[in-house]
């Protein structure tokens, strides 16, 4: 049983990353379950998608501490569902930091030093800068492909099966660039 | 084959399977991507009716004239469907009629959390709940046996847990359905008081016929695991949080949740000692046992707000968690809620009747995000179309006093402002309404609609023109300007406020999302760091040290910004 819960920002890929985790189990002959929110969170707020993968998968949805692995799009976003996490879990957090509208404004203040507070909490926290190498892939929007190669790494998935699920996942056009962000983020961590 | 497919697009394969040849229905969160889907297969019609009681109606003309049809929507959308959905209970149909509604418990995109089975049991129409994707799909054809064995409609409940969960769905061949004969029978179709009485009848009847067949109907399933004293009666995504926090637990798996199977579910009470219900939202399922007599346990445990999950069950019955404590919650984490986009049309609209100080009566759609700080325009919102009634009927509470306007979407204008437009003319209240046109459904992820020149097949539509339709409601003061133009929409809204007549403006411009162009950002010389431009709730600008930034990834280079700024400093390349 595996459990990976994709924290970000409306707009940042979360909803195709969870559906490449699917295409993987699909590939493995696991049985596997998706939740998503669409609507009015994605214009911006907070999104988190679930994915399940086992022999037998009830509940489409991760629940409080069950988390076998986190990919965070982004810093505050990986703060907001640490403790969906089990404490030997993985946080995957991509260094990035997306001002909310509350810090906008002023009316809040974006947490200082995150990554040291991560560090300090969680044990098997590793950063990447994923749009750094997904910009050197060529886009930007491969951001959420980089963390899946590093979290592929980190926790061990079969990865010629995690390649081919991003291949079969993306627009063919953009296969290439995509298997090269991959590959950046495998080698990241 | 087996596929990993959203809910929504299962129900769509569903719907293909049992032989579907007309779908109609209005988007609405979590709905939309039956139709969106549907409309991909061979051999079907599929279409995007103005609102949902239309899209009931063209459900039940098709079903009436010989062929398996369906109407979709979000639990809000069934209030606009109502009147037919009541009625069509006593008509019955021809060929399979089912409605497919998608609750939201928790309000992930909702006004309101209502529950939709309280619709099934006043209307008198079988209800069936899927739990999954899988069953989803497989329920859809149990829907249209049960519509043409029974000759009623059928609503097919789902919440957003299940609507937008993916799982993996055995793919079926299409069942072919032959047209079937449309005989004249006015006892049947004409609801008159005369014919209404002896249909009603017929209902209650069928009613009672329905809770006997669903009785022992083997989608109500009993899962005896022998190991535990209590029994859980649930359906839809609860009875997965169930089977996940408590595996020992009896349970009656509900798959039809109206009428309530009550002999199935006494049968199951005296193999347990303790009868629980958990459901989400109202006591429904719970009232009815009761009310049949049979002790069991449920609000009690549960509240009535929000959804159920698996960690609430396991704390209200003291299930310790076998893995690991989890890391510990943040402390403190600030809010991201949801902002309208970079570049979004709406932001210089509520930037000006901010400005103004106007009273805002608003709507549904990505436009009630003109409500939040620091935009702070839109004073109300209460369901579709409801601006412009509301604005009509604030002016005739406060008179002169009234500085109000009313805003509404392209999309939601045509679903249900139009009428509240009529009025607005004939009990001349003197509103003024702006239309704020972004050429699309925007917050339900762009759809089509009658003014947009294209179908839900995306093929080129007669155009319902915006303007032209506003005169013939007989307004007179009509002006269209260009959303990002900040100036000509102030002057437009000054004159508008200050007329005595009914005023239209149309602000006009795509939705920032739809066009994919490449942008140039806009470049800050020499700010002041006067803030000006912070009231815009821009998410692409934000204030630095040495004053603001704007992020050239996020900003499409609209120039809302550029005109606001009072010293210059802001400048498209």
């Amino acid at each position: 049983m595996m459990n990976i819960l994709i924290a970000g920002v409306g707009g940042q890929g979360t909803l195709l990353a969870s559906r490449v985790f699917g295409r993987y189990a699909m590939l493995c002959g696991m049985d596997c379950k998706l939740s998503e929110i669409h609507g009015m969170s994605q214009r911006g707020g907070s999104v988190v998608t679930h994915v399940r993968i086992g022999e037998k998968i009830y509940s489409p949805v991760i629940w409080e501490g069950g988390a076998d692995m986190i990919i965070a799009f982004e810093s505050l976003e990986a703060l907001r569902v640490k403790h969906y996490l089990k404490k030997d879990g993985i946080l995957l957090v991509n260094e990035e930091e997306i001002l909310p509208m509350p810090c906008i404004t002023g009316a809040a203040k974006y947490p200082e030093d995150l990554k040291t507070s991560l560090k300090n909490e969680v044990a098997r926290v590793h950063f990447v800068k994923a749009q750094a190498r997904a910009l050197e892939a060529g886009s930007e929007k491969a951001t959420n492909i980089v963390m899946i190669g590093s979290l592929c790494k980190l926790y061990g998935f079969d990865k010629e099966k995690m390649k081919r699920a991003v291949e079969e996942c993306v627009p063919a056009k953009f296969a290439e660039l995509n298997l090269q962000a991959f590959e950046l983020g495998y080698e990241s961590v | 084959m087996k596929e990993l497919m959203l809910t929504n697009r299962a129900i769509a394969q569903g719907a293909y399977e049992a032989g579907v040849k007309v779908l109609s229905a209005y988007p609405g969160t979590p709905s939309t991507e039956i139709a969106e889907n549907f409309v991909k297969y061979d051999g079907v019609y599929a279409e995007w009716a103005p609102n949902e009681k239309v899209a009931v109606e063209v459900a039940i003309g098709a079903a009436v004239g010989g062929v398996r049809a369906m109407a979709c929507m979000k639990h809000v959308g069934l209030n606009v469907a109502a009147d037919p959905l009541f009625t069509v209970a006593y008509t019955g149909i021809n060929a399979g009629l089912v409605i497919a509604v998608a609750d939201d418990p928790g309000m992930h995109s909702s006004q309101n959390e209502q529950d939709s089975r309280y619709y099934a049991r006043s209307a008198h129409v079988p209800m069936l709940e899927p739990s999954d994707a899988n069953e989803a799909k497989e329920f859809v054809k149990l829907a249209y046996a049960i519509s043409e064995k029974f000759d009623t409609p059928v609503l097919l409940r789902e919440t957003t847990r299940v609507a937008h969960s993916h799982g993996f769905v055995e793919i079926g061949e299409r069942e072919e359905t032959p047209l079937r004969p449309y005989v004249k029978d006015t006892s049947k179709y004409v609801m008159m008081p005369s014919n209404a009485i002896g249909r009603h009848v017929v209902v209650e009847k069928r009613d009672k016929e329905i809770t006997e067949y669903f009785n022992t109907l083997s989608c109500n399933r009993e899962e005896l695991t022998s190991e535990d004293e209590i029994g859980v009666v649930c359906s839809g995504v609860v009875y997965e949080y169930v089977k996940e926090a408590l595996p020992k637990a009896n349970v009656l798996k509900l798959g039809t949740v109206y009428p309530v199977p009550v002999a199935a579910v006494a049968r199951f009470a005296k193999k347990v000692k303790t009868l629980y219900v958990i459901e989400e939202l109202e006591p429904f399922i719970e009232d009815t046992l009761k009310a049949a007599g049979i002790a069991c346990i449920g609000k009690e445990l549960f509240s009535l707000q929000g959804e159920i999950s698996v960690a609430k069950i396991r704390e209200k019955f003291g299930v310790q968690r076998a893995e690991n404590e989890g890391v510990e919650a943040p402390a403190k984490a600030p809010a991201r809620p949801p902002v309208m986009c970079a570049g979004c049309p709406h932001r210089g609209v509520f930037y000006v009747l901010n400005k103004l100080k106007l009273t805002v009566n608003g709507d549904i759609g990505c436009y009630t995000l003109g409500a939040v700080p620091p935009l702070s325009a839109v004073d109300s919102c209460v369901c579709m179309g409801a601006s412009v009634g509301m604005a009509h009927g604030f002016k005739k509470a406060r008179g002169a006093d009234a500085k109000n306007v009313a805003v509404i979407g392209d999309s939601t204008f045509l679903h249900s402002g139009v009428t509240g437009l009529i009025n607005a003319v004939y009990n001349q209240s003197g509103i003024t309404l702006i239309i704020l046109d972004n050429s699309t459904t925007g917050m339900t992820g762009h759809q089509q609609h009658p003014a947009t020149g294209k179908n839900l097949q995306g093929e080129p539509a007669p155009v319902v023109l915006l303007d032209e339709l506003c005169r013939a409601c007989g307004v007179k003061d009509l002006q269209i300007v260009d959303a990002y133009d900040v100036k000509g929409v102030e002057k437009a809204v000054k004159n508008a406020v200050a007329s005595k007549e009914v005023s239209v403006i149309i602000a006009q411009r795509p939705c920032a999302l739809l066009d994919k162009s490449k942008k140039t950002a806009v470049a800050v010389k020499d700010c002041r760091a006067c803030g000006i431009c912070m009231r815009l709730g821009c998410p692409a600008i934000s204030m630095g040290e040495s004053g603001v930034k704007i992020d050239p990834i996020q900003c499409t280079g609209c120039g809302v910004c550029v005109q606001v700024c009072p010293f210059g400093c802001l400048n498209k390349a």
